[in-house]
């Protein structure tokens, strides 16, 4: 089984943005409205959320959610 | 009581509740469920009302279960939907990876032509970025376990963590934790062989 360059890279990117602490998907998730509340509103983010973004960055999933949620959130909002 | 009238209390109160006022709030929860979902995954493939409908109906019942969960810090209507969408998501990867198994995913589970890949994939590579690609090879073998790789080269083939945990009788954040700690400890070792995370980003910035 090969890895191709992209996977590759991937594995680099992830493990330079690793970080000892992180939080969980399950975490992630009961935090994320907040986040996303925030985010759309363009305000900063307190240090509790920023562990969302660090999360967000690594997890592939909760971050395709995300964008999901971005999505569902313009029509909530309109 | 419209919608747009409930606050975060009434919210709580209302669908934590009985009678009229909970019967109200469900309905009124759910049409905007699946109006945001809707929003969310009209083009995606295999996406129906039907398919929506049930998304939301399971995950109004996981609302219900975690309303305690719920610390104001949001409005409801945005802490629900991203229920709703983790729900819906999981599903849908649930049907696309079904029939796919892990063994299929990984093959031989073997990251040791990861240096020739790279090598053949960029021969003008920089030596930097092949001595770290050649380290972490080693380290990958010597201080990984058989399942942390395995979880982790999942992960970068694409599988969703759902489904990894599926094969390997575990949950998602089981198998978050497994590929955090290899993370961790892929990291610290490329640290203590001299490479420090800046070294890692100029290497492989894209």
């Amino acid at each position: 089984m090969l890895l191709s360059r992209k996977e590759i890279d991937s594995l680099m990117k992830l493990i330079g943005l690793t970080q000892d602490v992180e939080l969980n998907c399950e975490q992630c998730l009961y935090l994320i409205a907040e986040f996303a509340e925030r985010e759309l509103a363009g305000k900063t983010l307190p240090a509790g959320l920023q562990a969302v973004e660090q999360h967000l960055s690594v997890c592939a999933e909760c971050r395709e959610e995300y964008e999901a949620l971005q999505q569902a959130l313009r029509e909530l909002s309109a | 009581m419209d919608t747009l009238n409930r606050n975060n209390e009434i919210w709580l109160s209302h669908l934590g509740g009985a009678g009229s006022d909970q019967q109200a709030a469900l309905a009124d929860l759910r049409a905007e469920l699946l109006r945001g979902l809707h929003r969310a995954f009209w083009s995606w493939k295999g996406v129906d009302d039907d398919f929506l409908e049930d998304a939301v109906q399971d995950a109004l019942l996981r609302i219900l279960d975690h309303l305690g969960q719920f610390a104001g810090r949001s409005r409801f209507l945005t802490w629900a939907t991203a229920i709703a969408i983790r729900v819906a998501m999981s599903e849908l990867r649930r049907r696309r990876w079904q029939d796919v198994s892990l063994d299929e995913v990984i093959a031989d589970a073997d990251f040791s032509p990861l240096w020739t890949a790279a090598k053949d994939a960029e021969p003008t590579a920089g030596w930097e970025r092949q001595t770290m690609l050649a380290t972490l090879r080693d380290i990958i073998h010597q201080q990984l376990s058989q399942k942390q790789r395995t979880a982790l080269l999942a992960e970068l083939k694409g599988m969703p963590q759902e489904e990894i945990a599926r094969h390997l009788g575990s949950n998602r954040n089981a198998v978050y934790k497994l590929t955090h700690d290899a993370r961790k400890r892929l990291k610290q070792a490329l640290e203590a062989a001299g490479y420090q995370a800046a070294d890692i980003h100029v290497a492989f910035a894209e």
